[in-house]
């Protein structure tokens, strides 16, 4: 069986040390001027080595997301999966990553429509500190940040 | 582009199997089926043969490592100079791309390309394959899966934009129905828009006849250089432009809602092609469609048609087959089918056949000269983009 | 217009065993940076971009995702060549001639330490219906056509020896070389057999690695400081059925040098090449690839290597770098160490693993078991 054990790298080790610290890193190019999330050790536009490692807040906006009712091998889920693009604030231009929402009742895409929408914003829910690992799955998910608006 | 291309290349053959769910051929036979079609329509046999080019989408749908090196005999590769070029989905549009680079090159006249695909061998479901291609390490932990990118995709376009699920689901039932006259096709149907909204949400706002099928084939196309061509060919098609573009993996970073990757692509093939007007320059074009957004989307980066405005120029009828630019007049991937390196490969075989006014009740009317295809893959990351006309 | 294609820039990191530190985009990245500053280029003047790579070698689907970035190439044309790194240097070179790039840059790493059992990968790379059911681990592959070449060849098993004390010699003239070594004769035909005649100490080691090199037009590498001239280059791949093969030969080799020689008019390569960095995945890999290539009559290379004329002072110089006896195997990207060190050769810049006068220089690459695929390239001085 094929197994694989990846060298994460300078930039994503620390990013994964940072999640579990409870903090989502960042990292600046002096010359773009561009913060971005998730780190890297170079910057791809300027192609030199980043600049700066920032703390970026745990919160952010919904970029898209994305209502799946089925699973890879097409078998069907009652409650489905909420997948999203989160912008995280205080990037720029804002940027994020792949995450998941959580906090939202119902399972019919209508009344998660109703919760959700492209552009609000959300809040990262952790998982209690002496549970986390160093992955990205330190942040449980992201859920919708109710009466504050962008 | 530094210099214009010194040589021309030309398309003189192109062949095809059928496309379906489950093959009972090996994908050695698939190629060797659309390679001997290719050869025999261009009047070529093998041994003239001196370079051969493959394109086959992930290895893990076979379950084989170098799977390029495993299919190089059902693809006519052995002792020969032979190649598999790999971007993903973009593979089959960029297998042209590769044999041109061959002949343009001055190193070979006669080169064979290649496009297989058998997605069937894949258990329990061929989108396992897809499962490694998220990032391992702070992207696969969340257990994503293929149809989520697109869904966030298409949600995004449609947000922007401000466009309707029913304005998408019109792609689906167009592709379908032009495929009923694709003797190759594997879902073709006459459908409504209605029809496609009531099948299950897989992903939303993906619905699943809003997404090709998973299948196994082959085709395959002869390039031969300009003399060459002229001697074997009296109807050789040329390749007058192509372009490729990748954007970078941090796919997060990115606005979904337009592909800047196959703007940059088109405009390459554009300038190599001297075109200027692209909308009434290109006769007829083969956009890549594996979700029925896409090919609005990809229509739109290829200038095609403006942003946020593709799906408006379908549902006035501008890209049917009989319209102002007819697109994907093959039925494309929602109609004909999905083996993925072969799909795209699909859409030059039928540019091939509608420049020569071969394409029978496909045939757009209006003689044809000029002809576009594009494809797309990777991390909705890769544009690939070639142009094909009659002189 | 001139048709000539040069190699303008190269940038490597040492090959290792292991490379925790650093991910295999970080190490791309390196090797690019020192690729761009030898060829005193900037990633924004590149036309083109390839990477060599293959997706179960990096257990990701459609690796070709993870390039652009870490080369400067992001919005640029990237295409991923699931092959040898020489097929990306041919195609490379393609692009420079149909004149739509004058400045082309090839990209080939290997993080064969992310692997937990490269065995269970190389199983895969076999026919799953009529050979992976076997269940044997692939090397065996390899002790087949080492039982049948010294057979036919009348090659001895100490010639085959004397290939690795020769490469893990000289890789201790190279600071580039992991695994530079005194291994006598002795040591290896002591060593035991993986699968016999082959020995353990005839396989090379795995190493981590990236190799970045930049090609360019005639036109564009005049302004470059260092170009070395491609005279020729050439590949092949002959059927890929155990079947189906000429156990003894390697004639994807001799078919790949056939090429080569021919775009650079080379009639007679025992004349006209000066030395060869060659494949030795295996160590009797170094001698039948060596008579492919036409530098020694068939039977011979193991001779002329017993006899000490392939070391690094002796008439035809063979992979004076260690090669990847001493090198470490990288996988795809072991082409391109060989191509890096034939041009670090032919500038004058292999320190103490200078070869006096190279002259020209020979590549010849091979993609390993079980495939029979691979490439030749010789480069010129002017």
């Amino acid at each position: 069986m094929l197994e694989y054990g990846w060298d994460a790298g300078v930039a994503i080790s620390r990013f994964l040390d940072g999640l579990k610290a409870g903090k989502i890193l960042g990292v600046r190019c002096n010359v773009c001027g561009r913060t971005v999330t998730p780190p890297r050790a170079f910057c791809e536009l300027d192609f030199k080595p980043i600049d700066a490692w920032v703390e970026l807040p745990d919160t952010g906006t919904i970029n898209t997301y994305s209502i799946c009712y089925i699973t890879w091998d097409m078998k069907p889920l009652r409650k489905p999966q909420i997948p999203a693009v989160i912008e995280i604030d205080g990037t720029t231009p804002r940027a994020g990553f792949l995450h998941l929402i959580g906090g939202v009742k119902g399972s019919s895409v209508e009344s998660i429509r109703k919760q959700l929408r492209v552009g609000m914003p959300v809040r990262a829910v952790w998982r209690k500190p002496d549970q986390r690992e160093g992955a990205i799955t330190d942040i449980l998910h992201f859920e919708p940040v109710r009466g504050r608006r962008r | 582009m530094k210099r214009k291309p010194q040589r021309r290349v030309a398309v003189i053959g192109a062949g095809m199997s059928l496309f379906m769910r489950r093959a009972l051929e090996t994908g050695k036979e698939l190629s060797y089926y659309a390679a001997s079609q290719a050869l025999e329509t261009a009047g070529v046999r093998l041994k003239e043969i001196q370079a051969v080019v493959m394109a086959t989408a992930p290895d893990a749908f076979d379950g084989v490592h170098m799977k390029g090196e495993w299919l190089l005999d059902g693809a006519g590769g052995v002792r020969k100079p032979y190649l598999r070029a790999y971007v993903g989905g973009g593979s089959g549009v960029f297998s042209i791309i590769s044999g041109w680079t061959l002949v343009a090159s001055g190193l070979f006249d006669l080169v064979l390309v290649v496009a297989e695909e058998k997605m069937s061998s894949c258990q329990p479901h061929p989108q396992g394959a897809f499962l490694t291609i998220f990032d391992h390490t702070i992207e696969r932990p969340l257990g994503p899966n293929l149809l989520w990118i697109f869904s966030l995709e298409q949600h995004r376009y449609m947000a922007t934009y401000g466009i309707r699920n029913e304005d998408i689901a019109l792609v689906s039932v167009k592709n379908k129905r032009n495929a009923l006259d694709h003797p190759v096709a594997q879902v073709a149907a006459s459908l409504t828009v209605k029809d496609v909204l009531a099948s299950e949400v897989v992903a939303w706002p993906v619905h699943r006849l809003m997404v090709s099928p998973i299948s196994d084939g082959a085709a395959a196309i002869v390039l031969a250089s300009e003399d060459v061509a002229r001697r074997l060919s009296d109807k050789p098609i040329w390749v007058q432009g192509v372009g490729w573009s990748l954007d970078t993996s941090y796919w997060g970073n990115r606005d979904l809602a337009y592909p800047r990757y196959v703007e940059r692509a088109a405009r390459m093939a554009y300038e190599m092609a001297g075109i200027s007007e692209p909308r009434r320059q290109i006769h007829v074009a083969e956009p890549y469609d594996p979700f029925a957004y896409k090919e609005l989307h990809h229509l739109e980066g290829l200038q095609l048609s403006d942003k946020g405005k593709a799906p408006e120029d379908l549902a006035r009828g501008r890209f049917e087959r009989t319209g102002e630019l007819p697109t994907c007049p093959s039925g494309g991937l929602m109609g004909v089918g999905n083996p993925i390196a072969a799909a795209g490969l699909m859409k030059l075989c039928e540019l091939f056949w509608q420049l020569r006014g071969e394409a029978g009740a496909r045939q757009v009317p209006g003689n044809p000269e000029r002809g576009l295809a594009q494809a797309w893959g990777d991390l909705m990351q890769v544009g690939t983009v070639a142009i094909l006309g009659v002189n | 217009m001139s048709e000539r294609v040069a190699i303008v820039g190269v940038g490597a990191v040492v090959p290792r065993p292991q490379s925790r530190d650093a991910s295999h985009r970080e190490m791309i990245f390196d090797a690019a940076t020192r690729a761009y500053a030898d060829a005193e280029i900037t990633h924004h003047e590149i036309d083109s971009f390839i990477s060599v790579a293959e997706d179960i070698h990096e257990g990701t689907s459609i690796t070709d995702e993870y390039v652009p970035d870490q080369l400067g190439a992001v919005l640029k044309p990237v295409q991923t060549i699931a092959g040898d790194g020489m097929q990306g240097v041919a195609v490379a070179f393609a692009l420079i001639r149909s004149g739509i790039a004058d400045l082309v840059v090839v990209e080939a790493h290997c993080k064969p330490s992310n692997i937990l059992r490269h065995g269970d990968v190389l199983e895969m790379a076999l026919d799953p219906v009529y050979e992976r059911p076997l269940r044997v681990h692939p090397h065996y592959i390899a002790g087949l056509e080492m039982r049948r070449y010294l057979h036919d060849t009348g090659t001895t098993e100490d010639a085959v020896a004397s290939v690795v004390n020769k490469n893990r010699r000289q890789a201790l003239a190279n600071p580039a070389a992991p695994y530079g070594g005194n291994v006598s004769t002795s040591d290896v035909l002591a060593s035991p057999p993986v699968c016999e005649p082959l020995r353990s100490l005839e396989v090379s080691s795995y190493a981590d690695g990236a190799v970045v090199l930049a090609l360019a037009s005639e036109e564009r590498a005049r302004r470059c400081p260092k170009p070395v001239w491609i005279r020729g280059i050439g590949w092949a791949s002959d059927s890929p059925w155990l079947a189906r093969r000429e156990w003894s030969d390697a004639v994807y080799a001799s078919l790949a040098s056939g090429m080569a020689y021919q775009m650079a008019g080379i009639a007679t390569p025992t004349e006209e090449i000066g030395f060869a960095e060659i494949d030795d995945t295996y160590a009797y890999k170094e001698l039948q690839h060596l008579e492919a290539a036409g530098l020694a009559p068939r039977g011979r290379a193991g001779a002329l290597t017993v006899a000490g004329e392939t070391r690094r002072e002796g008439r035809l110089p063979v992979n004076s770098s260690g090669g990847s006896l001493g090198m470490g195997y990288c996988f795809d990207a072991s082409a391109l160490y060989r191509i890096a060190e034939v041009t670090r050769q032919m500038r004058g810049e292999a320190g103490r693993a200078q070869i006096a006068n190279p002259g020209s220089g020979l590549v010849i690459s091979w993609r390993g078991v079980p495939t029979q695929t691979g490439g030749a390239l010789v480069l010129g001085s002017h």
